[in-house]
């Protein structure tokens, strides 16, 4: 396959304008399915997390999990969400064997959330509002996995093997309204938008919302109209953004693609387009159109869900700060610059960060662990720092700095045996000996052996030259294996030598 | 009424059919699309008497809120998951080679 044409992101910018639209599944983190009472659990051997719903038996019929309709209504009222005074259930009718019914339960013409608005931030701090159209629940469908053929894509595939335990796990997608007005900034919004919902449900606690894991998948919709038209160019649908990176990606390559089209005097074909990670391009799937037609109609089997006053009065008083609100009021408390404060939320470990200073370290010492070496490990290791330790582990470590029983140096080493899974910080300084000396005869001791190896020293100190000390405060540093207060040993050198 | 313009035509019912994977001749064709044009007919007739006051119903009983709480229940066994299929492989359901893709 040819390689697209793409028109440099700055000319596509200067000739037409993008509008996005995005469609973010959340997988709720219930303890069972949204239909069934099989359990909701990443994992597991194939096809045993089913129950007869989940595999469309006959007979067997759907009954709504309560717990899915709260976490609904929490997240529709966090996107600034109406709830729907009345919604119901409604099949959505398609052949193809991620789902055993040839149909999908979802939502269509009464939502259980409308029109809502999210406060979007983007890295320079600037917010942007995206406007939600609704929020809607339906069933995740199972997994299939294409054998045979030349590649084991879906073109060559001989055979599908299909696992039903993701079938009927809960959903709600978020679908936005076009936005306008992101102009170059678009792709950096794709980005903070799919990091906004999905720091919001994190913080909402209805998901997980790893997207590695596919809890939170993004379809991000991308369409150009040339500067000053009305009307909306024809979009495209990328799918298989798993990353916040590849959406930012996705976007971007779409606009340069379009553009190219478009500066040639083509037209965009409304299709789906599947993201390739490694190749950093789309291409093409299926061709959207009216071929689609799922024909949805009212699910027969289940009934209407009319959300009480109180019920909803319930759940938006037990709404968490919103990350936006959460994010000004940190700011304003831990009293980082701008910059300084910018970096952690870039490096997304405002959450960690608080919870540590909630645990009793001071912010700064919080800031300097994450930002640091806790950062440093993660990316050598390609993981995000918040999966590495815990924020009440990190404010452990910090205490023993501040008490003086572990040394910045002894605590990196605390530090690595806490994310190697050794236990808590005090486990990790019991087990491996790390604690601070602070017997000052066994500090005497250390030193009078490097005097005895460097005898002309203390002369000098006596002499002003206070920094041959140095070599001493090394040795000794040496000899007991980082395990001395450095500063402390200096002042025993000096006494010495004063002595 | 073989004048009047018909509610329903083949061509829809043809596109339908083809959209259940339903397959039909002709026959059947112009036989359903009658059947299913009166149906139609019949409903235009009952929309006409209900005013807006009259509130949809898509259940006859006026029931809502039938909730499961979110507590884990039996499951199937792999093999009782499987007993039904005409074939599988690895734990799996084995189908033949999907054309389309992911809705």
């Amino acid at each position: 396959m040819a390689a697209d044409a793409l028109l440099p992101f700055d000319e596509a910018l200067a000739k037409y304008e993008p509008v996005l639209g995005f469609e973010v599944h959340v997988e709720l983190s219930t303890k069972t399915k949204m239909f069934s009472s099989a359990p909701n659990a990443f994992g597991g051997a194939p096809n045993t997390h089913v129950a007869p719903v989940d595999l469309g038996l006959p007979g067997s019929l759907p009954v709504v999990n309560e717990q899915a309709v709260r976490y609904s209504i929490s997240l529709g009222l966090a996107l600034g969400c109406s709830i729907a005074e009345s919604s119901r259930f409604a099949r959505k009718n398609y052949f193809y064997p991620d789902l055993a019914k040839n149909y999908q339960i979802s939502q269509y013409d009464e939502p259980i959330a409308h029109d809502g608005e999210v406060e979007v931030e983007l890295d320079d701090g600037t917010v942007f509002r995206v406007p939600i159209e609704r929020a809607h629940m339906e069933e995740d469908a199972g997994k299939l996995t294409h054998v045979g053929g030349a590649t084991g894509r879906i073109h060559g595939a001989e055979y599908s093997l299909v696992d039903y335990n993701r079938a009927g796990v809960p959903l709600v997608e978020i679908v936005t309204r076009p936005i306008f007005g992101a102009e170059d900034r678009a792709p950096e919004l794709a980005r903070a938008y799919v990091a906004t919902i999905r720091d919001i449900v994190r913080s909402l606690g209805v998901s997980d919302a790893r997207m590695e894991r596919g809890n939170l998948r993004c379809d991000a919709n991308v369409s150009l109209r040339p500067r000053g038209a009305e009307k909306l160019g024809i979009r495209t649908e990328t799918k298989n953004v798993n990353s916040l990176r590849s959406v930012e990606r996705a976007v971007r390559y779409e606009i340069q693609r379009q553009a190219a089209i478009l500066d040639a005097g083509g037209t965009i074909i409304q299709e789906t387009r599947h993201w390739h990670e490694d190749s950093g391009t789309t291409s093409p799937g299926r061709p959207k159109s009216d071929a689609d037609d799922y024909r949805y109609f009212p699910e027969p089997d289940l009934l209407p869900i009319v959300p009480s006053k109180q019920l909803i009065a319930e759940l938006r008083a037990a709404l968490p700060e919103s990350p936006a609100a959460f994010r000004r009021r940190l700011q304003a408390e831990y009293g980082f610059t701008e910059s300084e404060f910018r970096d952690i939320i870039n490096a997304n470990l405002l959450v960690e960060l608080e919870q540590t200073v909630a645990a009793g370290a001071a912010p700064a010492q919080a800031r300097k662990w994450w930002l640091g070496e806790i950062l440093r490990i993660a990316n050598a290791r390609g993981v995000e720092a918040g999966t590495l330790v815990s924020p009440f582990h990190v404010s452990e470590l910090i205490a023993l700095v501040e008490s003086g029983r572990l040394t910045d140096r002894l605590a990196r080493e605390v530090l690595e045996g806490v994310i190697a899974g050794e236990g808590s910080p005090d486990d990790v300084v019991k087990a491996r000996g790390l604690a601070v000396v602070s017997d000052d005869s066994a500090l005497l001791a250390a030193i009078d052996d490097a005097l005895a190896a460097q005898p002309d020293v203390l002369d000098k100190i006596r002499d002003g030259k206070v920094q041959a000390a140095g070599a001493v405060i090394g040795a000794v540093m040496k000899s007991m294996k980082g395990r001395a207060d450095a500063a402390r040993v200096r002042e025993l050198v000096l006494e010495r030598a004063q002595g | 009424m073989p004048d009047e313009p018909r509610v329903i035509t083949a061509e829809q019912v043809e596109h339908l059919a083809n959209l259940a994977r339903i397959a039909l001749t002709p026959a059947e064709i112009e036989h359903l699309a009658a059947e299913l044009g009166s149906i139609v007919e019949n409903v235009r007739k009952v929309s006409e008497v209900a005013t807006p006051d009259v509130p949809a119903t898509s259940h006859p009983i006026p029931l809502s809120n039938v909730f499961r709480p979110d507590e884990v229940g039996d499951v199937l066994t792999n093999e009782q998951a499987l007993s039904g299929a005409p074939e599988a492989y690895d734990g799996r359901f084995r189908v033949s080679a999907i054309l389309g893709e992911e809705q």
